[in-house]
């Protein structure tokens, strides 16, 4: 019932995110036809614009997008004028969607276990070293990390490719260049939450019970220290299944992330409208299911 | 208690998280990578479209001339116009009708015959307003073309184009157009099938199987991922097509189209913005590397409709002020050359007048004649420029950095730069909301006109505020004019005054063309004045 009524809820949220990237997007300056080559006749601006809509009251103009909304139709592109939001979405979503899980699966899987080693040796050379890579993967951005990946796996090694995709082989740097990031997090959050566990009184008791160390950590402690780390693993879900730009672009990724930045940038106003509200949905949407995640490992949640 | 359940739970959480990674993986993996194609090309950017009537991008014209042809095509050595669709034709002698014979036999790639009726529908289609073409102006020349674009007149039989029988059009112009056999080769000229845009509408594009006029076939189009062309059987001159399937890569990032290349996964890279600026000193020095000038020109605009710009007198001082020697030796450095004229040198049947140089002592005379003796009451102005886009360097802010020093130091006059996002800079330009502003030129045809044409007052192009009755009549003649030399005489005469008497505009230098390819391995590219390249010519030579 409660997940029900969110759902519900989550629509007038959408319908008030895309008025807001609708409205905002076209009151920014510059338009999608605005280009260095002025066309012989002002008539042909004139034309362009009538052509898609332009030249109507804003409050039309969205309305008559909501209507197509209603009917799955996001719109045209201005600027890639053979195709429409939905080809783009649909050529693009699928691949993101694969780098974003790959990248997540990375994150989770490497920050667990370098934030549960860094708890079980605290204090050790070990747990040092691992603290000051998880300090530098979550430092250095992306724009560095992935050249250097390229720099030191495809083009000195040979064992990836440099750029492109298609095959398995292309999709490991690029989600490791994307995911490194977020496991960084995952690990600090995943290490803190270990700690802290540890100095609970369940854990004395345990400890005094006989339990073995590692035993402990395992059973107990990551249990507890893993809470926050599926909390901020729906954001971090959503921002990585919606592209990023630094990723796709350097190694040239057909997904979607490009699409968003390229479209504010050129005034492709469907398309920011369009990816807007997908990536909205997509928060909105594992929120829940983070939320719904917690009643199963936490049994003193409840929404009911 | 719980504890079981709940790590069960967990555990089938965690198949579901591990799963979920992985399955796309797999999906992936099982889908069978493609054959290899014969030459993989990178090409800037995905295209905006591949529509000949919808494209204005240089890099999306060389993509749309292997799919789409006109009554002529360019030649890949020299990029003159020589007969394409067109097997050949009668000028009349006032250079007004031009009678196109087509070749017999001409195909589409799904079969049937391409006729007159084609080639009219084409250039009807590219004038209706509804396709909203934005180089719709380069069919002006046509009696009535313009009336019909602007809406004026509705009847598309008044405009100067008719097919006389299924093999001969007739195209009617307005005034003698020197440059008109070039223009038959430009993409928004190029015949296009008119049973399937008709069916398909504006995404006519992206269904399958594409019936082109080209030499080649569309046959696959993933958005930003790649674009393949193979060899179009039916072409009429598909016996010297060389390559049989052709790749282009659209990429986003200089860097990796240099990775792309050096990995081996790219033979040509054409397309200055696909170059490392970092990296330009050492890759120029590379053999594989070609730079040579071709027609573009970057210049300065000046607002003419703001103090003190007004006065031609400040507009010819700060135009002898600048060090353009400085700015390609220290900022471009891919070989440009200066320039003290708009029409860059090579431009066919034309040498420009000598502009103004670098003569600082007369730059402060002017100035001081015109109220402002070194620089006092001269009131702060601002310089307007756009990030530049593709490669990692900003040009336009280091010349406009450049500039603000050598006019603060040689004339003692403040400058403030102002750098706005790319789609609000054209705006800005062309609602004369600026004081200077960056500025550059390519040429859609090899032609003085591409040029000086956009200075005659009231052009969508001009962006200056300037006007002078006798360039506009000078440029008027000129485009009547048949011969030659008296033409190429008249076109001197008016940039005479467009660059040493009004100077709106101060000329900076000639772009070049930058393309990287190995010539051992690669064929039929050539350097040429346009920077085109025919797709048929190119060949990979396997070793």
């Amino acid at each position: 019932m409660y997940f029900l009524r969110r759902i519900i809820l989550s629509m007038p949220l959408l319908l008030v995110i895309s008025m807001l990237a609708f409205v905002l997007v076209h009151l920014a300056p510059g338009g999608p036809f605005d280009s260095e080559r002025k066309p012989a006749s002002p008539e042909i601006e004139r034309n362009l614009q009538a052509k898609y809509h332009l030249d109507e009251p804003i409050l039309k103009q969205y309305l008559s997008y909501l209507d197509g909304l209603v009917h799955g139709d996001l719109g045209p592109s201005m600027k890639y004028r053979d195709h429409d939001v939905n080809e783009i979405l649909a050529s693009g979503l699928p691949v993101s969607l694969t780098l974003g899980c790959l990248a997540f699966g990375f994150a989770t899987l490497g920050g667990i276990v370098l934030g549960f080693l860094t708890a079980r040796h605290q204090g050790s050379w070990m747990s040092h070293a691992i603290n000051f890579v998880v300090l530098l993967s979550v430092c250095v951005p992306g724009f560095v990390v992935a050249p250097i990946l390229i720099l030191v796996f495809a083009m000195r090694l040979h064992w990836f490719p440099v750029a492109l995709w298609g095959t398995p082989w292309h999709m490991v740097l690029p989600a490791i260049a994307l995911g490194l990031f977020f496991a960084g997090k995952v690990a600090r959050i995943l290490q803190s939450g270990m700690l802290e566990a540890m100095q609970s009184e369940f854990m004395v008791a345990a400890r005094a019970k006989g339990l073995g160390e590692t035993r402990l950590l395992a059973r107990h402690a990551f249990r507890m220290a893993l809470l926050p780390v599926v909390s901020f693993s729906g954001p971090m879900l959503a921002d990585l299944l919606t592209g990023s730009f630094v990723v796709e672009n350097i190694f040239q990724i057909p997904g979607i992330g490009v699409f968003l930045v390229n479209g504010s940038l050129n005034r492709d106003y469907p398309v920011v409208v369009g990816l807007s509200l997908l990536y909205a949905a997509l928060l909105i949407g594992l929120n829940l299911v983070v939320d719904y995640l917690y009643t199963l490992l936490d049994p003193r949640v409840s929404y009911e | 208690m719980g504890f079981c359940k709940c790590a069960r739970r967990m555990f089938r959480r965690a198949h579901f998280v591990f799963w979920l990674a992985l399955l796309p993986g797999i999906l992936a993996g099982c889908s069978r990578p493609e054959p290899p194609a014969d030459l993989t090309i990178i090409n800037s950017v995905e295209p905006e479209s591949l529509d000949p009537a919808i494209i204005v991008a240089q890099a999306d014209m060389r993509v749309v001339q292997g799919l789409f042809e006109g009554l002529t095509r360019l030649e890949p050595v020299q990029a003159r116009a020589v007969p394409g669709l067109a097997q050949n034709w009668e000028i009349s002698s006032d250079g007004l009708t031009y009678t196109f014979h087509l070749r017999p036999n001409l195909k589409w790639s799904t079969g049937g015959g391409i006729s007159s009726t084609d080639v009219v529908y084409s250039w009807i289609r590219a004038l209706k307003p509804q396709t909203a073409s934005r180089y719709a102006g380069q069919l002006y020349y046509l009696t009535n073309a313009e009336a019909f674009n602007t809406g004026s007149i509705k009847n598309p039989d008044l405009v100067g184009v008719h097919a006389v029988d299924p093999l001969t059009v007739r195209v009617q112009l307005h005034s003698p157009t020197a440059f008109f056999l070039d223009l038959c080769a430009f993409p928004t000229l190029a015949v296009v099938p008119r049973q399937w845009i008709e069916k398909y509408g504006d995404h006519w594009l992206t269904h399958q199987p594409l019936p082109v006029s080209g030499a080649y076939e569309l046959a696959e189009w993933r958005l930003n991922d790649r674009i393949r062309l193979v060899k179009n059987p039916n072409y009429w001159d598909a016996a010297h097509t060389r390559s049989r399937v052709i790749d282009f890569l659209p990429v986003g990032s200089a860097s990796t189209a240099l990775n792309l290349y050096m990995s081996g996964q790219a033979d040509v890279v054409w397309d200055k913005s696909m170059i490392p600026s970092q990296l330009l000193d050492l890759l120029l020095k590379r053999p594989d590397f070609h730079s040579f000038g071709y027609l573009g020109t970057y210049f300065i605009r000046f607002n003419t409709t703001r103090k003190p710009f007004d006065d031609p007198r400040v507009r010819q001082a700060l135009a002898l002020a600048v060090d353009k020697d400085w700015i390609v030796k220290k900022i471009t450095r891919a070989g440009e050359k200066t320039t003290s004229h708009l029409v860059p040198d090579g431009t066919r049947d034309y040498t420009s007048p000598e502009g103004l140089g670098h003569d600082v002592a007369r730059a402060r005379q002017l100035l001081a004649e015109a109220g402002y003796p070194g620089g006092r009451g001269f009131p702060r102005f601002e310089y307007l420029f756009d990030g530049s886009a593709g490669a990692g360097g900003n040009i336009h802010e280091s010349i406009a950095l450049e500039l603000q020093q050598m006019w603060r130091e040689a004339l003692g006059i403040q400058m403030d730069l102002r750098q706005v996002e790319t789609q609000v800079f054209w705006g800005m330009q062309s609602r004369l909301d600026y004081t200077l502003a960056r500025s550059s030129w390519i040429a859609d045809y090899d032609d003085a006109n591409t040029f000086l044409g956009m200075f005659v007052t009231g052009d969508g192009n001009n962006e200056t505020g300037w006007g002078n009755p006798r360039y506009d009549s000078l440029v008027h003649e000129a485009n009547q004019t048949v011969d030659p030399l008296k033409r190429e005489h008249l076109f001197q005469q008016a940039e005479t005054i467009l660059i040493r008497d009004a100077v709106p505009i101060i000329p900076l230098y000639i772009y070049v063309g930058v393309n990287y390819f190995d010539t051992n391995k690669v064929r039929g590219i050539y350097e040429n004045v346009l920077d085109d390249h025919p797709l048929q010519w190119i060949v990979k030579v396997k070793k």
